[in-house]
């Protein structure tokens, strides 16, 4: 792949915009004739999507198979949900007052988000492949088994956020408010992403997926540049965990759990991996089945499943062959080769 | 902590460690032979459990049950291995935990269709109803105690075949380099696929071994996944030495953090035992393919 056609790949082009423009009109549509449950229903998407996004960067750039980004999209909810807690209940965690205002508690959960993304990339990531899906999977569930350990943070039944969360004052007074958020932040991420990846530092990701040793014959340490990527791919997954927060207005350890993890890479392959965007594809076709399979039978999680032996069956190549092989179909039209 | 109190403790431990090993026991030799991603291995545990629960319903006899479902459950492995899962070898570990994890999702909802969402129970026979008295004072109830004692001489037996035999020796010859172990003449397919069987009717063992200490229930093997994961990695993957160490070091660590510590420590006890192994042995304890 040359780096021209890796450019076309990643620079924002016109299916996505498209969507992003389709998908701005969403409540508009909603307003007339739809609901306000089709505008909760793409929130979700929106903030998986993000969440896929993120993990993407390592995953489709890097070729780091994490089954750990729930734990970073939980360390964004949870960080945001605990401090609107202690603000609740006028009390204080090691001698700091809680906060509903999501100026201090959206930093301050990307900042725990960046913390655990370092300490725990800087294990995992001295490790390779089989090794290093385990890794992830095991510190996966640390973090979900202390969130249950926690009783006075819900333990195992989650927590219910009870006081507005707001950016200064600002409340979001709708569905259609928090929705507008989550897009514009989702396109700001994938706008950064996609420069990020066309950058020499994203050149360096790419190729330390290909050829590690080549990188290191060049003079470039593999490790410190694939730790970077992998603490911002964290940081971006929390940001998803704080608009989840923010959307839910409750968290629970399900949130975080690895079954999570495993459904964010289903989305960021369902996406192609290949483009930046490529999740917000992915996110809106999961989202959409689970919803319309749900409907029409209680065992869609059957369906959904044997949906993803077929497709690694019989695609090896991956989702992006599915695509590939949709369009080498003839549709019926004469070929006259 | 009282004598009888730390005895009790260290019989549940060596319990856990015991079972922790039986479902390792298989998922370290498909890792280490076939490089292959297995999440489904907790599916297999529940399927033991939930086998014997229906087989002792309908045969009324528990160690026969017993019997029926572990081999059933080796009879699933060897299909799936055998339909789906050989495909997969050469295949990236990306593909390998998508389709794994597709099964999971198919399993549980099998489980729910045939079994529904209420947690069966597993009846005991007469003798191991009762609690024996272990030491003075100290009261420990008896199908603890047979399963343990049946863990150890299957971990045992085990051990025995994979370090003492010619079979074993394929078998660890496979988990450090297959390539020249098939050059050597072995057929590796074939031990694989035995292997992978004999792997799920040992989790199966292990799911029967815990349905009467937890629920017989749907995604119960999923906890026990993750722990046999840790046991793999610590253990160094493809070891059966040293899954059977860690497994028990293991089965101690958490059960002894559960009662020595608060939840909030004693919940991440074993995975921060796992960081600091890794931290000075990279490659577990026993690497099989150095």
């Amino acid at each position: 792949m040359t780096l021209s056609s890796v450019r076309q790949l990643v620079v924002p082009n016109w299916p996505v915009l498209l969507i992003f423009v389709l998908l701005a009109l969403a409540p508009v549509w909603s307003m007339y004739g739809g609901s306000d449950f089709t505008i909760r229903l793409l929130t979700r998407a929106l903030i998986l999507a993000l969440a896929a996004v993120g993990l993407n960067f390592v995953l489709g750039f890097g070729g780091l198979v994490s089954l750990m980004h729930a734990s970073f999209f939980g360390v964004g909810a949870y960080t945001v949900a605990i401090l609107a807690h202690h603000d609740f209940n006028g009390d204080t965690l090691f001698g700091l007052p809680g906060t509903s205002n999501l100026l201090v508690s959206g930093p301050a959960a990307v900042f725990l988000a960046l913390v655990f993304a370092v300490a725990t990339g800087a294990l995992v990531l001295r490790t390779k492949g089989a090794y290093f899906i385990m890794m992830t999977l095991a510190l996966n569930q640390m973090l979900f088994f202390f969130m249950i350990a926690l009783q006075q943070y819900g333990g195992e039944d989650g927590m219910q956020i009870y006081l507005p969360l707001h950016l200064s004052g600002y409340e979001f007074g709708s569905d259609s408010a928090i929705y507008y958020t989550v897009l514009i932040v989702l396109a700001f991420f994938v706008f950064l992403l996609s420069r990020l990846v066309c950058s020499r530092f994203g050149n360096v990701i790419r190729a330390s997926s290909e050829n590690e040793e080549r990188l290191t014959a060049i003079g470039i340490s593999p490790f410190h540049y694939k730790l970077v990527a992998f603490t911002i791919s964290g940081a971006v997954t929390a940001v998803a965990g704080v608009l989840w927060a923010i959307s839910q207005e409750y968290v629970s350890p399900a949130d975080l759990s690895w079954i999570r993890s495993a459904d964010l890479v289903v989305i960021a392959v369902l996406g192609g991996l290949v483009r930046v965007w490529g999740p917000l594809v992915g996110a809106l076709v999961f989202v959409l089945a689970e919803y319309f399979l749900s409907d029409i039978t209680v065992y869609w999680q059957l369906v959904f499943g044997l949906g993803i032996i077929a497709v690694v069956v019989l695609f090896p190549g991956g989702m992006l062959s599915v695509w590939a092989t949709i369009r080498k179909i003839n549709w019926g039209r004469a070929h006259d080769a | 902590m009282t004598t009888g109190l730390f005895v009790e403790q260290s019989l549940n431990g060596l319990q856990l460690g015991v079972m922790l090993f039986l479902v390792t026991a298989g998922l370290t030799l498909v890792f280490g032979i076939m490089d292959f991603i297995n999440l489904a291995h907790g599916s297999l545990f529940m399927f033991g459990a939930f086998l014997a629960a229906t087989f002792v319903k309908i045969t009324g006899i528990f160690w026969l049950a017993l019997i029926l479902a572990v081999l059933a459950t080796g009879l699933i492995g060897f299909v799936m291995e055998f339909l789906v899962l050989r495909r997969f070898y050469h295949r990236s570990h990306l593909d390998q935990v998508l389709l794994t994890f597709g099964f999971i999702l198919v399993f549980n909802d099998i489980t729910r269709i045939i079994w529904g969402s209420i947690p069966l129970p597993m009846p005991l026979p007469e003798i191991l109803s009762m609690p024996v008295q272990i030491m003075p004072g100290v009261m420990y109830p008896s199908f603890r105690i047979a399963i343990l004692v049946l863990g150890l001489i299957v971990a045992l037996c085990l051990f025995l075949i994979i370090e003492r035999t010619r079979l074993g020796m394929w078998i660890r010859a496979g988990a450090s380099d297959r390539q020249m172990t098939s050059a050597l003449g072995v057929n590796v397919g074939l031990v694989f696929t035995l292997v992978f069987a004999a792997g799920a009717a040992l989790a199966a063992l292990a799911g029967i071994m815990s349905g009467p200490i937890s629920a017989v229930q749907i995604g119960m093997g999923e906890p026990i996944l993750i722990l046999a994961l840790v046991v793999t990695v610590i253990g160094g993957i493809g070891s059966v030495k040293g899954a059977l160490i860690a497994a028990i070091m293991i089965g101690m660590v958490d059960t002894f953090g559960r009662v020595m510590f608060p939840p909030a420590i004693s919940s991440i006890l074993i995975y921060l035992l796992m960081v600091l192994i890794l931290a000075f042995r990279p490659r577990g304890l026993f690497p099989a393919n150095v």
